[in-house]
């Protein structure tokens, strides 16, 4: 397929207004204005466009749950928050094609009645804040967002609010709190954020990817939309490859891929001609999936048949040198320095997971503690509330399930059992 | 403190965990910084103005380099709220330091895809070049240590930030040495900087 979402990415000024504009950019703006906000909503929801940022929620059905007839300010969030490890696809559509985010959460403000739209960029993302700020001072200039944009007398302003490290305020309830001056911790539900979201107010969140795709389904049509991928899952898609293999990076196209030619086609096979072991197909709170599943297509319903989920297309790919309990390891280290503190099973669970997948790494581990894993496991998973306990533990309980051959040798033989080469790589090189 | 008499929590604080530190020195916005405050917080809605207190607290890093009691209680008032409130964000998010750092705060991204790319080797080569462990800082006050959770560059891994805000991507651990080396003689002009970025450059964009 042809990339349409990041077709002019590696041009040289493509991130400008003037180039947008030039592109045919803020069409879907013009034509969207010319409708009924509700139009805009039954033109999304024919399209099937499903949230990117990995719930894959319909964008359509969330608008259409924001009440029309409240009182009250409503409000747009867009979760720039791109922190699920491995993924990387965000920051290149907000550096390089800003506009096209503009354009999809003006006619997003316009479909749900909301005059204000948050960009929560994370923290990390300084230089990136700077190239959307001054973007969106360009586009105001022009008249393209602010007071009665092309005199349909619908006003809308866009702000970057940028976070400060916190991979929890890319939950939704989360970054609400966060974008309220508050910690990223997630709120009891229901209410859902569409009817008290912001400051109380109706909001809906939309991924920077979802709302890129709005202007296209505008402009083109949401047959069009739908033809370009299979059923339930159409439109374009950016994956993000990394891990092992010869070029990492972000490659846009239909979902009718498969994992396999991802990493061989897209990602230029595996590092040094060695072979694959396991990829997590999205985003580290997926569960891993083994060389014999990944023709599985990398769709969102593809990779649920396949046992694990497309979440945010994030393909962290893993050759055979890896060591499967020190990526369970790794992983964990980062569940539970990113916990928020809310709920007492994922808060302390994900403590004592890591204490005990640090002893069995190290080979001090029993036969019991690999139960043991398991049984906390149990314990965090679905008993939060947020997704996060569920995150937490799902690559873990895939690593035991496929992988416990390698958790039972670290114990039998006291030490890390993954070749020379690769110890070589870390700096704890445990073992003879 | 752990919830569980046998089972304490290793190096660190969790973040639910509350510290007292001690008063630093007396602090107020620049008014320049004042004034770039109040603009910011035009964004929100007059009654919600405490949704300024993060962009407040990156102005008082950037003042005066550390968040200290002082600075938490000159933003309370300036925004608007407790103290106390101001406390829990400083205290929440990992890009606030709440005690005085080197100047080039060295922040080496330890999750997967880039721990697949020997990212754990990064960070023992710097800290050995420095002699300092992870969280501190060198005597003479150039330098700190950090490990950060995933960064978002994965495809460029392993990845250096510096100050929270310049990266310096597709670092190898041999790099490390070379990397202070620069950092040390020419700032941060030294970073590569993200390499999207850098690619329009070098098309003379």
């Amino acid at each position: 397929m042809e990339p349409v979402l990041t077709s002019h990415v590696g041009e040289p000024r493509g991130a400008t207004l003037d180039a947008y504009v030039g592109r045919g950019g803020y069409a879907g703006l013009r034509k969207a204005l010319g409708l009924a906000p509700a139009q805009v909503i039954d033109l999304v929801k024919a399209s099937g466009l499903r949230g990117r940022g990995g719930a894959g929620f319909p964008t359509g059905m969330k608008w259409q749950f924001v009440p029309k007839d409240s009182p009250r300010p409503k409000y747009l969030c867009c979760n720039a928050d791109e922190s699920e490890p491995g993924t990387f696809k965000d920051h290149v559509l907000m550096e390089r094609n800003p506009h096209l985010l503009f354009e999809g959460c003006l006619i997003g403000c316009y479909a749900i009645g909301a005059k204000v739209a948050y960009i929560y960029i994370r923290g990390e993302f300084f230089h990136v804040q700077r190239v959307l700020e001054a973007e969106i001072d360009a586009a105001r200039a022009q008249g393209y967002l602010g007071k009665n944009i092309f005199g349909s007398g619908f006003d809308c302003e866009i702000y970057v609010h940028r976070g400060a490290g916190a991979y929890e305020a890319g939950e939704e309830s989360a970054l609400l709190e966060s974008l309220e001056g508050k910690r990223a911790q997630p709120r009891l539900r229901p209410p859902f954020p569409a009817v008290v979201g912001l400051y109380g107010c109706p909001t809906a969140i939309n991924n920077v990817e979802t709302l890129c795709n709005v202007p296209l389904i505008v402009t083109n049509g949401p047959e069009w939309f739908a033809s370009l991928g299979p059923e339930k899952n159409g439109g374009p898609k950016l994956y993000c490859i990394s891990g092992h293999v010869e070029k990492p990076g972000v490659y846009e196209t239909s979902m009718h891929v498969t994992i396999r030619e991802l990493i061989d086609k897209y990602g230029g096979g595996i590092r040094g001609g060695r072979t694959l072991k396991a990829v997590i197909p999205g985003g580290s709170s997926t569960p891993v999936i083994l060389p014999d599943q990944i023709d599985a297509q990398a769709s969102f319903d593809g990779l649920v048949k396949a046992g694990s989920m497309l979440g945010s297309a994030a393909i962290i790919v893993m050759d055979d040198t890896t060591c499967m309990v020190w990526l369970a390891e790794n992983l964990m280290h980062f569940y539970r320095h990113e916990s928020c503190g809310k709920c007492t099973p994922c808060r302390e669970g994900t403590d004592w997971l890591l204490k005990i997948l640090r002893r069995i790494e190290r080979g001090e581990g029993t036969m019991r503690d690999i139960d043991l894993l398991a049984d906390v496991a149990s314990n965090i998973g679905g008993k939060t509330l947020c997704p996060f306990g569920d995150a937490a533990v799902a690559p873990l309980l895939s690593t035991i399930q496929h992988f416990r051959a390698e958790y039972e040798a670290h114990v039998r033989e006291g030490r890390c059992t993954c070749p020379a080469d690769w110890r070589a790589m870390r700096t704890e090189a445990t073992g003879p | 403190m752990s919830f569980h008499p046998e089972m304490r929590y290793e190096s660190g604080m969790h973040m639910s965990q509350r510290e007292l530190r001690p008063d630093g020195d007396p602090f107020a916005f620049t008014p320049a910084n004042r004034d770039r405050l109040e603009q910011i917080a035009t964004h929100y809605p007059p009654e919600h103005r405490r949704s300024a207190v993060i962009p407040a607290l990156y102005i008082v890093q950037e003042q005066q380099g550390y968040v200290s009691a002082p600075a938490i209680r000159h933003v309370a008032e300036v925004v608007g709220c407790t103290p106390a409130e101001v406390d829990d964000v400083v205290t929440y998010y990992a890009m606030f330091f709440r005690q005085p750092v080197g100047k080039y705060v060295v922040q080496v991204c330890r999750t997967l895809s880039c721990a697949l790319r020997g990212a754990e080797r990064v960070t023992a080569e710097i800290s050995k070049t420095l002699g300092i462990g992870v969280g501190e800082t060198d005597p003479t006050g150039t330098f700190t240590l950090m490990e950060m959770e995933c960064l978002g560059a994965c495809d460029r891994a392993p990845v250096v930030m510096v100050n929270n805000e310049h990266w310096h991507e597709c670092q190898a651990p041999e790099d490390a040495e070379r990397l202070l080396e620069s950092l040390k003689a020419s700032g941060e002009a030294a970073l590569t900087g993200c390499h999207l970025a850098r690619a329009e450059k070098a098309e003379g964009g």
